[in-house]
């Protein structure tokens, strides 16, 4: 016949006689110490009819879980109120039952524990939200949601019986969870009632039926049967080590709280008349029961006659060293090293009887020096009664080694307290203590509980870490009995568009260097520009006195020794101004002798670490500098834009390698644009960096980065292309086409240095270097083949935060509309660009394949693995809309052997349909 | 085909279940049960619920319920009972 379950109201099958025929329980008055025996987590020895009794209560317990699963806030905070307001009433009755059954701890602290139980955790919860939205985060586009766990098995001490389950029920209940509860053996009464006092207000304020339930007569294979069952979505257990680790070892998720071995640093700063009452205050509430109470004190040499002897004037006992040898065989265990049971949560009195000590009536506390922490010193242990070591110091550093001894010595994450006015004293003690509560100046026992001397959250489970075997060191709370879901939406990055601060275009602009004054300028430049007269020019247009040292590097890729030869120059002439005369070269190799004459330390090889976020790369450019100059840069090719961008290049030749710098540190300050340095470009440097402009403007246009501010720029410099270099390429002293070709290479500048390049760049840099193939030419090579793959659906998409869509093709086709090329789809309009790019191309005499260079099939097939991988690898990759498989970059190399044709485009435009 | 139509009122989940489930004696095919009027379901209609599946599986009467809306349906989900209905809206 069912019956009810005793203590809760859910109704459950009858167990015949499972009360005393299951395993024998070893009945000890401490779980402390009971739990330090290994919990078995066999459950052979439960009958079939305690079995189905267990199920019972689970099935119950799910059902009601899931029906609670749709109740709303409003709903769960009516029934925890009137739970908590219940608590209250029933708190000198629950207090009372507690103190009879246990024969443990004070009863009037058991009511403050009981109302600290409820209204203190109220007061924490009443506010919070725990169900549905629980937080928002709007600057960082996060929600966090409240997701039950379900059924929570739940184990309770005997020490805290009747607060610890006030405080879970509450929890359980705000969180919308239907919790099993196991009490410990001798705490059984008091707790069953506090459940049924709890279950029976949570129902009739509408919770489910069988809600919260309380184990009839727990034994340790009900236990084991429970933290496996499959049901059961967490399992808290509060007591000591062995129950914790038979929780963990359980292998469901688990809160496992336990024992601990408070250390006290009483320093010789601090308030002793306040340190001593509030140790007092601690030590005895509840007669020591709660395990974050002080257990030695650590007394600085100043202080240490002081506080004992106002220990004494307060009540407590001071030991002497016979006294102290007789009170610690009588309360450790000398076969375990732990505290004997019988002490456990007694009277001082009550324990100096037991141990044959002759002491005050009205004794509090009996405080026994110590002088060392471990076995030899048994009481240098947990106490959990009104026993207290004291240990003198000679100095801090003794003081928190003993104090990191005693939290070694069982306590490890538990609690720990100082008492100290030195700010340094308390930082150090948080430093080497290893605590999830580190109270400070206030008592260890009522203060690790929270929300009465601190702003800890309140708790009757201390979590005490992986130190203590437990996977939080928080104070348990609420949102421990929750899953926090969290909804992200997707953030619009911040993008950013970072140029030089002053560009000077159109002819004649290097006029302008006039109005930047300087007492030392240096210009870096090439032979060549020295010899046809440019630095002339530029030097008539420096201001007037200022002291002008010319530089002369050779026309190539900056190596390590002109670098250093360079920043010697600078060092020298104390430069405050440098004028970087030349192509991306020379203006690389300026960039980079600027950086390290700012900042001398800066490693280059460093510098070039990889990174795929700029903002959020490993490898910061240096910011503080030991000078200071203004760098100007001076194109005199129409093509790199290196007078407006973050990049250098440096080759290493020692090594044997090419380290690329990115940073905005680098951008020049001031860009000169003046087309009278590029009216005499021969036709094949003005084809290359032509195309090299427009591959820069054409790749910016569809990055992953693109932005539009960049596109502003990528599409005015790729209409600037195609309208005037022809012309620059066939009447080269034609102004106007030179003009607007050294404008389109600095506006496609501004675009990829804030979008930057992609797959063309990564094919075509890997190509150049292994053929000696210059590189517009290769980008040339590589250009149509590259439009029409990203063109494509991609095999696989690149992950991009700030890109919506796949917009690669329709961008294009943005760009065929700009330049006039009509069509009426997008597939027609790409095709169209592609087409107007290659007629472009083969205008402007490059070859339309990379078999016309002369590289035989042969040559090519050995090349085209190796050059896939380092295109792989190439950064300007990662910001191509389309994610880059290798196969695919060995594929483009050989539709780029073969040749341009707009057939072979075709058949990949079949499939642009995104 | 469906041989039965039965609305389920909020207020009596249970004895309209208990009332559904006398009635599939004379049904055959399936069985549609409109929850749509049902915003919450308690522990004794879940029992019920449960109970009516199983009187329905004895049958081989398959139950279709209408208009369960998603807090009642994710309490069917966690007692892992979904399987026994056919859900339209």
């Amino acid at each position: 016949m069912p019956r009810r379950t005793q203590g809760v109201g859910a109704v459950v099958p009858a167990p015949a006689t499972h009360a005393h025929k299951v395993m024998e329980v070893t009945m000890i008055a401490s779980e402390a110490v009971q739990e330090r025996v290994q919990i078995p987590l066999a459950v052979e020895t439960l009958s079939a009819e305690r079995i189905a009794y267990l199920e019972g209560l689970v099935s119950q317990a799910r059902t009601a879980a899931a029906v609670f699963s749709q109740f709303t806030q409003e709903d769960v905070d009516r029934i925890v109120k009137a739970m908590v307001l219940a608590g209250l009433e029933q708190a000198q009755y629950l207090a009372r039952l507690a103190v009879e059954e246990t024969k443990l701890g004070v009863m009037e602290d058991k009511v403050l524990k009981n109302m600290v139980a409820t209204e203190f955790v109220y007061n924490y919860v009443k506010d919070k939200r725990t169900v549905g939205v629980i937080r928002e985060f709007p600057e960082r586009n996060l929600v966090e949601m409240a997701e039950p766990i379900g059924v929570i098995f739940s184990l309770t001490p005997i020490t805290n019986p009747t607060s610890t389950v006030l405080f879970k029920c509450i929890m359980a209940i705000k969180t919308r969870n239907a919790v099993i509860f196991s009490p410990h053996p001798k705490a059984w009464h008091c707790c069953s009632e506090a459940v049924r006092i709890m279950y029976e207000t949570a129902v009739k304020h509408g919770a489910p039926e069988g809600v919260l339930a309380c184990l009839d007569s727990p034994t340790l294979p009900d236990n084991a049967y429970l933290m496996k069952h499959k049901d059961v979505g967490l399992i808290d257990a509060t007591g000591g080590p062995g129950m914790v680790k038979a929780a963990y070892s359980s292998g469901k998720p688990a809160l496992g709280v336990g024992a601990g071995n408070t250390p006290v640093y009483l320093e010789k700063t601090a308030d002793v008349s306040t340190a001593v009452v509030d140790i007092i205050v601690s030590k005895t509430f509840d007669n020591g029961t709660i395990c974050a109470s002080e257990q030695t004190v650590v007394i600085d040499d100043e202080i240490y006659d002081v506080v004992l002897k106002k220990f004494a004037e307060l009540g407590a006992h001071i030991c002497n060293e016979k006294e102290t040898r007789l009170l610690e065989r009588t309360v450790i265990d000398p076969q375990t090293g732990y505290m004997q049971p019988l002490a456990v949560g007694q009277k001082a009195t009550d324990i100096a009887r037991f141990a044959g000590l002759s002491v005050k009536p009205n004794t509090k506390l009996l405080i026994a020096p110590i002088h060392g922490v471990g076995r030899e010193h048994p009481l240098s242990v947990e106490k959990l009664f009104p026993v207290l070591a004291v240990y003198r110091a000679k100095s801090v550093t003794e003081a928190l080694r003993v104090c990191v001894d005693v939290n070694h010595a069982g306590g490890i994450g538990h609690t720990a307290v100082v008492f100290s006015r030195n700010e340094e004293v308390i930082r150090k003690f948080g430093e080497v203590i290893n605590a999830g509560r580190i109270i400070v100046n206030s008592p260890g026992s009522v203060g690790a509980l929270g929300a009465v001397y601190n702003d800890l959250v309140p708790t009757f489970s201390f979590g005490c870490g992986t130190g203590g075997g437990n996977s939080t060191t928080d104070n348990v709370n609420v949102f421990h009995y929750l899953n926090i879901k969290r909804l992200a939406r997707r953030t619009q990055t911040h993008m950013w568009f970072r140029v030089p601060n002053q560009i000077y275009f159109n002819m004649n602009a290097v006029e302008n260097l006039r109005q930047f004054p300087s007492l030392s300028t240096i210009i870096v430049t090439s032979p060549l520009l020295e010899q046809i007269g440019h630095v002339d020019i530029v030097r008539r247009h420096i201001c007037p006195k200022t002291r002008v040292h010319v530089q002369v590097i050779p026309d190539a890729e900056p190596e390590v020794t002109i670098i250093t030869q360079g920043v010697e120059a600078f060092n020298f002439y104390k430069a405050d101004q440098i004028i970087a005369l030349g192509g991306g070269s020379v203006i690389d190799a300026a960039k980079i002798m600027k950086l390290k004459y700012e900042s001398p330390e800066a490693d280059l090889e460093y510098l070039a670490a990889p990174f795929l976020d700029l903002r959020k790369r490993v490898v910061q450019y240096p910011t503080e500098k030991i000078n200071r100059a203004r760098l100007i840069a001076i194109s005199t090719t129409s093509g790199t834009g290196s007078e407006a961008t973050p990049f250098a290049v440096l080759t290493d030749k020692a090594r044997g390698r090419k380290v690329t710098l990115a940073d905005y540190s680098l951008t020049p300050d001031v860009a000169i644009v003046d087309p009278q340095f590029v009216m005499s470009m021969p036709k094949g440097l003005t084809a290359d960096t032509g195309i090299d402009c427009l591959t820069h403007a054409l790749e910016a246009g569809v990055s992953n980065y693109a932005s539009p501010y960049t596109d502003s720029n990528a599409m005015q410099a790729i209409r600037l292309v195609f309208k005037y270099l022809p012309i620059a390429y066939e009447h080269p002293r034609d102004e106007e086409a030179r003009c607007m070709m050294h404008n389109a290479a600095c506006i496609a500048a501004l675009a990829f240095s804030n979008a930057s390049v992609g797959v063309n760049h990564a094919l075509a840099h890997a190509f150049g270097a292994r053929f000696g193939v210059a590189h517009g030419r290769a980008n040339a090579l590589m250009l149509p083949h590259v439009m029409a793959y990203n063109a494509a659906v991609p095999t696989k998409f690149m992950p991009s935060p700030y890109t919506q869509g796949y917009v690669a093709h329709k961008k294009y086709a943005a760009v065929a509309d700009l330049l006039g090329l009509g069509g009426h789809t997008v597939d027609e309009k790409v095709k169209n660009l592609i087409q107007a790019t290659e007629q472009l191309l083969d205008q402007l005499g490059f070859p339309k394949s990379i078999a016309e260079l002369g590289i035989t099939r042969e040559e090519f097939e050995r090349a085209v693995p190796d050059l896939a991988s380092i295109a792989f690898e190439d950064p300007s990759g990662r910001s191509n809309p389309r994610m880059p498989m290798i196969k695919e970059l060995e594929e483009l190399f050989w539709k780029a052997y073969e040749g341009r044709g707009v057939a072979k485009v075709d058949a990949v435009l079949e499939h642009a349909t995104v | 085909m469906i041989a039965e139509f039965l609305n389920i009122d909020e207020t009596r989940v249970v004895q309209a279940l208990r009332e559904a489930g006398d009635r599939l004696d004379g049904t055959e095919g399936e069985v549609a049960l409109d929850f749509s009027s049902v915003r919450r379901i308690d522990p004794s209609a879940l029992l019920a619920l449960e109970a009516f599946a199983g009187i329905a599986d004895k049958k081989a009467v398959k139950v279709v319920l209408r208009g369960v809306n998603i807090d009642v349906y994710k309490v069917l989900k966690l007692m892992k009972l979904t399987p026994r209905f056919a859900f339209v809206n």
